[in-house]
């Protein structure tokens, strides 16, 4: 009801901002929204007024003729209403004035995104362009990670990591232009470089923890995540609350240098992301006046509470789930190393259900060979291809279970690359694709493709060597050629049949649903 | 605090004792600096704040921050030993093991490097290795040794270093004295690491990255002394022994370990081995070898690493031609300029670009100085060519003389016209004048050197 209100409140601004065709919006959306607002009139009639006072005070450039204001855009429905409008409206103009006023708009917007870095409009949207001086500050910032490309965001972020006192780590290598806007690290020029050996700012475990996650020794969201709250609990071991300041509060605060060096080493997984929001809850809500060692106590079981939820007991009830669906016969297609998935097969095997695998590899990490050994070494029956062969041997595969780094507020499941591609094809051969995913790895965000935010590699993880010869070996002396490696992809939910969860077996769509129940929960 | 860096410094030099019997190794100038500055320079550069330092009572006197030129406000704690009995580097350790609170970074004193320390030390941690080395290419040494009479010395004993694939985990360390009937390699090896590189041109820099259970391992066993000499190599052999099955109780591990005499080093370490770190390890989908059915390290828990410099500077001046050899790389890896601004040089003379001149030196006119370094508070007369030379401090040399490849140690006097080729000159010793020498040991005489060495097994 709120939303539905907001968003009449919303087209009646709209309609009211503009000339003589404006009376016929108005008689549109009042016709629309009568029933709901009587009771609210007077409301709606006080914001119109202070909103026309400051469109006064902003209408000093061009006059513009349509009343589309920009709308932040979580309001996504309120887009949708402005735009039926626009369309109406343009029969009502000749082609030349239409095209002459989209022009004068889209400089304005150009010169407007030069000036302001962090408006998160996207300009050539085509029907809701905005003017200058009617744009409203933006709720919603970008996060630095995908800002690279813009000097002033690197500027911010390499303040706030002096003033954490965090070395900031190097660019690497020449960067394909469309994703120019993400980090690119070399694994060869650790952090480790740039501190002082016996680290003193920073704790030894999460150096220690640092290190492992840029060489990739953790590596999978699940493990980098019990990785982070086991260093998390070594950081509160040896924790001493300085005089005159809180355990609450203090220890968020050094928690957080040591975010900003994890994320430098490799970028934070969405399952990290929760997983820090949760300590830094728990922290703030220990009482005043609890004894420090009684309060490290209630953290540190906490955190162990967390892991065997919401990772160990999760798994098993996963596990569970899938069982069910896993029959007699079966011929199961996994991709990458995804433990959960591993833990699946291994425990339906422990269940006698007869299946066999077939284990899908890709390069540069080529994952699927540490999968491939932890099934054999159970007794599975399995067969290894590479991804290119996937359209080969789909036929013959039952089913299809792929692991998730995150699932996506609208539905999208965020996985290593490669797996949208299996995803893909499976749907063309009507293959069921299901997805195993822990709760705790669903996340606010959302995309819909896999350029916006992504995480790249080194590109040096490209080079191979064959027969002696390394290819690729002097790739940086080629001006023209880039080496991408891309790490994550996202799938559409079309592709996706059905989601495991520890919650049960949901469809893909309904995360939104999950994502509101958590936070009614907490 | 992460790690201790702990430098061992009171080893006697027994390999060159022609320069070591009158001034201790230590304090031996490379460089017109001591020779302890190089390594206490490496761990302030890095970032170390504290220095435990071994050694004898006499070094200690002189170990005072001015006389070492040290820069920044790094803590020296001098821990002193007695040097009666024979004390390895191992039993010194176990000397100070109540001050060791966390692991371990052993240096000896006569490492002279400019290594990247954190290669060595990132291997240490993220592998979470029980310890990690540092090893060099060994170069060979181009300058000719003064007063060895033209007799070669018996080549050293080779180390005979096994790594795997990676190049980076130490798989088999032996030194060639210790394999009389050959090299064997455990099939135990060779089954978790198929393909394994045996190098033997390989310089030890005695830097040890130690683990906490390694140091208290060396306190429960008294037996061992040198750290080089024993405990890496049983470190290593430790890594492919078969792994004591975990008793789950405590009782079990009392009564195995009465069994046994000797604590376990395993069950030492893999108490701190946590449930949270296996749980890690078995989610991570990573492994350090494929080809195999085994977990990553092979289920090992004790792990040796080792980071081989390939290019970069390393010496350990523990024989004279390392000392040479130090002394001429040194201008590369001082930032102080050459020449110091106290010296007073005169006009008409040439110092090479490759010379270092010490602090208050006086060098008179139409001298010449090629490739050399002049010690401190020295006095060089008129006329006089020196070349490929080292003078330590104090020396002073008259007119008219000629010094080509030779080592004049400190406070030595050399008389008016002499001519001094590839000479050892010793210390306090006066060079008659128009005295012509080649190719001699100018100290003191041979039977009263032999009496001054002692076997240690120090890194000397």
């Amino acid at each position: 009801m709120a939303d539905a209100d907001e968003t009449s409140k919303q087209a009646e601004r709209n309609t009211n901002v503009g000339d003589g065709i404006a009376v016929k919006k108005q008689d549109i959306a009042r016709a629309k929204n009568e029933g709901k607002e009587l009771t609210k009139d007077e409301k709606q009639r006080l914001r119109k007024e202070k909103k026309q006072q400051k469109k006064n005070k902003k209408d000093d450039k061009g006059e513009s003729e349509h009343e589309n204001v920009p709308l932040p855009p979580s309001q996504a429905v309120v887009q949708c209403q402005s735009q039926k409008v626009c369309t109406s409206e343009k029969p009502a103009k000749s082609k030349a004035e239409q095209r002459a006023e989209r022009r004068a708009r889209q400089e304005a917007d150009r010169a407007a995104k030069g000036k302001k870095g962090e408006s998160a409009q996207q300009p050539p949207s085509g029907k809701s362009k905005a003017p200058p001086n009617e744009l409203q500050p933006v709720v919603k910032r970008l996060p630095e990670h995908v800002q690279v490309d813009d000097p002033a965001a690197v500027r911010k972020l390499a303040k706030k990591l002096e003033r954490q006192q965090i070395p900031v780590r190097s660019e690497y290598g020449y960067k394909v232009s469309l994703f120019s806007h993400l980090h690119q690290y070399s694994r060869k020029a650790p952090l480790t470089q740039q501190i002082s050996i016996p680290s003193t700012v920073i704790h030894p475990y999460i150096v220690r923890l640092g290190l492992q996650y840029s060489q990739g020794i953790v590596a999978g969201s699940n493990a980098r995540s019990i990785a982070l709250l086991h260093a998390f609990q070594k950081v509160i071991q040896d924790y001493k609350t300085p005089p005159n300041e809180e355990l609450s509060r203090d220890l968020v605060n050094k928690l957080k240098p040591y975010i900003s060096y994890l994320n430098q080493c490799r970028p934070l997984s969405a399952s990290m992301g929760n997983a820090i929001k949760y300590v830094k809850k728990e922290i703030s809500n220990i009482p005043c006046l609890c004894k420090e060692e009684e309060a490290k106590k209630q953290l540190l079981s906490c955190i162990d509470n967390y892991i065997k939820e919401k990772i160990t007991l999760a798994a098993t009830t996963i596990s569970a789930y899938a069982i069910e669906k896993i029959s007699n016969g079966d011929v199961i297609l996994v991709y990458g190393c995804s433990s959960l998935v591993n833990h699946i097969l291994c425990d339906a095997f422990d269940k006698k259900r007869k299946f066999s695998v077939i284990v899908v590899d890709s390069r540069p990490r080529l994952e699927g060979r540490e999968a491939l050994r932890r099934l054999v070494k159970k007794g599975i029956c399995c067969t290894y291809v590479l991804i290119s062969a996937v359209s080969y041997i789909l036929p013959e595969v039952s089913k299809v279970f792929l692991g998730a780094h995150a699932l996506l507020a609208n539905g999208y499941v965020m996985s290593r690359v490669g797996t949208s591609q299996i995803a893909l094809v499976a749907k063309a051969y009507n293959v069921p694709v299901l997805v195993c995913c822990e709760t705790y790895k669903f996340c606010e965000r959302v995309q819909t493709d896999s350029f916006v935010s992504n995480e790249l590699d080194d590109p040096d993880d490209l080079m191979v060597t064959r027969k002696g010869k390394i290819h690729l070996e002097n790739w940086q002396d080629i001006r023209q050629l880039g080496l991408l490696n891309l790490v994550y992809d996202v799938t559409p939910p079309d592709f996706v049949d059905l989601v495991i969860t520890d919650l049960g077996m949901i469809p893909c769509t309904s995360v939104p649903v999950v994502l509101r129940v958590k936070n009614v929960d907490q | 605090m992460e790690l201790q860096a702990v430098l061992m410094a009171a080893g006697g030099g027994s390999r060159m004792m022609e320069l070591t019997y009158n001034t201790h190794k230590p304090l031996l100038p490379v460089g017109n600096k001591p020779l302890i500055w190089y390594p206490l320079n490496l761990l302030e550069r890095v970032g170390f704040e504290e220095v435990i330092i071994i050694t004898t009572k006499d070094v200690q006197k002189m170990l005072t921050p001015d006389r070492l030129k040290l820069d920044g406000k790094m803590k020296l704690d001098v821990v002193c030993i007695q040097l009666e009995g024979e004390m390895g580097t191992a039993d010194a350790l176990r000397h100070v093991q109540q001050k060791i609170k966390t692991d371990v970074l052993v240096l000896s004193c006569d490492l002279i490097t400019d290594v990247a320390l954190h290669e060595v030390v990132d291997l240490f941690r993220a592998h979470n290795a029980s310890m990690a080395m540092l090893m060099s290419k060994l170069h060979e040494f181009t300058e000719t040794v003064p007063g060895q009479k033209g007799k070669k010395k018996a080549g050293e004993q080779r180390d005979f270093v096994g790594v795997d694939a990676t190049g980076q985990r130490l798989l088999f360390m032996a030194n060639e004295a210790d394999l009389e009937d050959g090299l064997t390699i455990r099939k135990s090896i060779m089954c978790k690491h198929p393909s394994m590189r045996i190098r033997t041109g390989l310089l030890d820099a005695h830097l040890y990255c130690l683990k906490r259970c390694v140091v208290d391992f060396l306190v429960e066993n008294k037996n061992i002394s040198s750290i080089r000499g024993e405990l890496i190599p049983y470190l290593v052999r430790k890594q492919f022994s078969k792994s004591v099955n975990l008793p789950n109780n405590k009782d079990e591990v009392e009564m195995s370990q009465k069994m046994e005499g000797q604590t376990n080093l395993e069950i030492l370490g893999s108490c701190k081995d946590e449930e949270l770190l296996r749980l890690t390890q078995e989610r991570s989908c990573w492994n350090d070898h494929h080809g195999d059915m085994s977990e990553a390290y092979h289920g090992g828990k004790v792990r040796c690493y080792v980071h081989i410099m390939e290019d970069g500077v390393c010496y350990r001046v523990n024989t004279l031609a390392a000392y040479i050899e130090a002394n001429r790389m040194a201008p590369k890896l001082i930032e102080d300029p050459p020449i110091h601004p106290s010296a007073v040089i005169s006009e008409c003379t040439q110092v090479g670009a490759d010379s270092i001149i010490g602090a208050s030196c006086q060098i008179s006119d139409k001298t010449s100085i090629k490739r050399s370094t002049v010690g401190a508070s020295s006095t060089v007369r008129e006329k006089v060519k020196i070349t490929n030379s080292i003078l330590m401090n104090g020396v002073t040399v008259e007119e008219g003389c000629n010094i080509q490849g030779s080592v004049i140690c400190s406070n030595a006097v050399i008389g008016r016209n002499a001519d001094i080729k590839y000479c050892l000159v010793g210390s306090s010793q006066r060079i008659e004048p128009d005295a012509r020498h080649l190719d001699s040991n100018l100290s003191i005489n041979d039977s009263a050197l032999g009496s001054l060495k002692m076997s240690r097994d120090w890194p000397a």
